[in-house]
């Protein structure tokens, strides 16, 4: 099966279908038209299971299920929510905005997902995404508020959630404008992991925490191996290891090493992807110069190349957020990104040469490859 | 003790398309329950797990915003819920 590309956006989600040399695409939906979708997920224990974190602009948020590859969907009978505030401590009285990560559990335990929220919260699920439930030991943890101090202006997201394939109980997250942060027992207890990296806006360069970590990706076939890319640079850390290395050092420097994805290369853990966003002056976040780009690096992050053939020569200014860039785990790679002016490009290729294959959606948040 | 509660558009999916239902309640908390028994998932878009008002939510007795699930309701009260737009 050649697999579906799912895009969420601001307004409902909307499905890619490509033919079996992935060069012709065909736009379904949208489904939930008006909804905000924040992420859609497979479940790869049950390829025909997704999960969808949805929205309305006045209503609490969701999750979506659906049993059959996204034809049908069902909400989740006790989507995420905050334990229930006692009368004593109303200044934790949280309370979920949108869920914005969603992560299959480990392989071992089918059924099991985790999701991220904004204020920032952890929670699980054991039966598939119907009932969810917070977790504790993050959640209220004495540390969290300090953790989720600060936020962006859209909120504290919890994103990132990986889950280490050869231990269910290795969890590591990442909080925009909180840090990385790791568990050991299931996520009964969390400690920052931060060393190393840049937090130039902080008073305190060295603090443990309140680092602004955009997207954290652990690889499958080497799960020592975690990228990240922050707010101030692109890292890499090799564990046991407990201090990033600067890797985005390498890129050009007129270009620099700010950006929201980086995607992994479905075996090879020294080839990743990012795109580089304008960091400088008040943050515009777009592609440098109006010049999109992707960068790939094919030695764990020593060197960079450009690859920007087929996207637009100028007067381009992409924004393309952290859920919004993805692969697939086709023998040739292909690369796929979704920009918030509502564009779709693809790379069947590992990134050689870039195509548009869908125009004029609303302002994309997710890009994600059911296989 | 019956009411007439007027759903606000975003929230027809949970009543099968009806703008107006009938429920059971004598304060808002007893008739938002009544819903959700009928409607399950509904209350959740309106009221968050602190059992606060969702920002953009509003509710109304009548002609009389009620800004606690505490308010009372009468027999052949209408309640209100309407969504507040905002932006694009």
């Amino acid at each position: 099966m050649a697999g579906t590309l799912w895009v969420g956006t601001r307004k409902g989600a909307f499905a890619l279908h490509p033919d079996a040399r992935r060069r012709g695409w065909r736009l379904s939906g949208p489904q939930f038209l008006g909804h905000i979708i924040h992420h859609i997920v497979q479940d790869p224990r049950e390829p025909k299971a997704l999960l969808m974190a949805a929205k309305t602009g006045h209503l609490g948020p969701t999750v979506y299920r659906s049993a059959d590859r996204g034809r049908t969907w069902r909400e989740a009978a006790q989507p995420p929510a905050f334990r229930k505030a006692e009368g004593h401590e109303p200044s934790e009285a949280l309370a979920v905005q949108r869920v914005f990560w969603l992560t299959p559990g480990h392989a071992t335990e089918p059924g099991s997902w985790y999701a991220g929220s904004s204020p920032a919260g952890l929670f699980r699920s054991d039966d598939a995404g119907d009932h969810w439930q917070p977790v504790a030991g993050f959640n209220d943890h004495p540390m969290r508020p300090k953790w989720a101090a600060f936020g962006t202006p859209d909120g504290a997201f919890l994103h990132s959630i990986l889950v280490d394939p050869r231990d269910p109980k290795h969890l590591y997250l990442a909080i925009s404008v909180g840090g990385v942060f790791e568990s050991t027992d299931g996520g009964a207890q969390w400690t920052p992991l931060n060393e190393g990296c840049a937090a130039d806006f902080l008073p305190d360069p060295t603090a443990a925490f309140g680092h602004d970590p955009h997207c954290l990706v652990l690889h499958p076939a080497a799960p020592e191996r975690l990228y990240q890319q922050n707010h101030c640079g692109i890292y890499r850390l090799d564990r046991p290891a407990r201090r990033w290395a600067r890797i985005g050092t390498a890129m050009p420097k007129k270009v620099g090493d700010v950006g929201f994805p980086i995607v992994l290369h479905p075996s090879d853990p020294d080839t990743a992807w990012v795109l580089p966003m304008d960091g400088g002056t008040v943050w515009p976040r777009t592609s440098i110069g109006g010049r999109p780009a992707v960068y790939r690096t094919q030695d764990g992050g020593r060197s960079w190349q450009r690859l920007a053939r087929g996207l637009p020569a100028r007067q381009a200014w992409f924004t393309v957020l952290r859920q919004a860039m993805c692969a697939d785990r086709q023998p040739r790679t292909g690369l796929y990104f979704g920009t918030t002016g509502g564009d779709v490009w693809a790379s069947s290729n590992a990134g050689e040469r870039w195509g548009c294959i869908a125009r004029h959606l609303p302002e994309i948040y997710s890009v994600t490859y059911a296989h | 003790m019956s009411c007439v509660v007027r759903i606000a558009s975003p929230l027809r999916s949970y009543t099968a398309g009806a703008s107006s239902v009938a429920a059971e309640g004598a304060t808002l908390e007893e008739v938002l329950a009544h819903l959700e028994r009928r409607f399950a998932g509904i209350r959740f878009r309106m009221i968050d797990e602190q059992d606060h008002i969702r920002p953009h939510m509003r509710l109304f007795v009548n002609t009389t915003e009620a800004c606690e699930l505490s308010a009372s309701v009468h027999p052949g009260d209408t309640v209100h819920v309407i969504c507040a737009l905002s932006g694009g």
